[in-house]
């Protein structure tokens, strides 16, 4: 018999620490799926974040240079401008891209930096324990907002892509999600476009993936599969916001 | 079409993902534990394999392989 599905060669064989369903280990296999396939794993330099995914580098066998919380499309303009030629691209979660670094995306996505961002979107604060990030949805409980978030105090979510959208320099975003087998072929497909318009120089691209996060939702795997699908969904409808021919 | 899979245990944390989207029901929960503490999935081979790979892309650990004739 042949082997036709394997660990990437680019994903160390080493255990994750993320927890049982998490989408970041699902994210960091395509990553590295998709550098093995498009031969880049050599000329390839992520920053990771502040957050669940701070350990990516023990997972990723690529270059990677950590960022302080938030800083990470910063770092990444930086390490672009300097190395043009190589593929930079920053991974970010929720609480990192859309509250303490919103700044810096911003104005990294308004300058068209020629970064790509994976910007993972799990509706709550992983790391330190599940508190209220600016994309909780409208009524979902969270140790910040035990009663459900009310959007006349603390705000609607925030839709990141749509944000950027209205952006002149911006030049690929899709928002797609890793709960389904669909959806991660789906997700693949997106992020290789993203480094296809990289590679190309068309400007600043951002994939935002809504990832279950089974632990901080209270929910078993499954159940917070089927939340993104019956909820999550709804107030981050999935699909390409923007693209600019490359 | 004939496959079958091989699951590394150890790196199995049982989120039931591969068995809840494999199409022959092909995978199963084992009744005991890894190390870790977790009990993993493991291959039924009373089932039917088709080799399809389902259970390898929805596995968050990458611990899945499947081979097909």
């Amino acid at each position: 018999m042949k082997k036709v599905f394997s660990r990437p060669k680019s994903l160390r064989k080493v255990s994750m620490h993320y927890c049982p369903g998490c989408g970041h280990s699902i994210i960091h296999r395509l990553i590295a799926e998709l550098l093995d396939e498009l031969k880049l794993r050599d000329k390839t330099i992520c920053v990771p974040p502040a957050g669940c995914a701070v350990l990516a580098y023990y997972y990723l066998d690529i270059d990677m240079v950590e960022a302080p919380h938030g800083r990470a499309t910063a770092v990444a303009t930086g390490i672009k401008r300097v190395h043009p030629k190589n593929l930079v691209f920053s991974y970010q979660g929720d609480g990192d891209l859309a509250a303490i670094g919103t700044s810096e995306a911003l104005h990294a996505a308004n300058r068209g930096e020629q970064i790509t961002v994976i910007f993972v979107n799990n509706a709550v604060y992983g790391m330190t324990g599940g508190q209220m990030a600016p994309t909780t949805l409208a009524g979902q409980k969270t140790t910040t907002s035990p009663f459900g978030r009310d959007p006349k105090i603390e705000g609607p979510p925030i839709r990141v892509c749509e944000l950027l959208a209205t952006l002149h320099n911006t030049s690929y975003l899709e928002r797609v999600a890793v709960n389904s087998p669909a959806h991660i072929k789906k997700t693949k497909n997106a992020l290789r476009k993203a480094f296809e318009h990289q590679k190309k120089n068309t400007g600043f691209s951002l994939v935002e993936i809504l990832s279950p996060c089974p632990t901080n939702w209270r929910m078993d795997p499954l159940q917070s599969c089927k939340w993104i699908d019956e909820v999550m969904v709804k107030e981050f409808p999935l699909g390409v916001l923007k693209e600019v021919k490359c | 079409m004939k496959g079958k899979i091989v699951i590394d245990k150890e790196f199995c944390k049982g989120c039931q993902f591969c068995i809840a989207f494999c199409p022959k029901k092909a995978v199963q929960i084992s009744a005991k534990r890894n190390t870790k503490g977790y009990a993993y999935a493991e291959y039924d081979k009373t089932k039917k394999c088709s080799g399809c790979a389902t259970c390898a892309l929805v596995c968050p650990e990458a611990t899945i392989e499947v081979y097909r004739e």
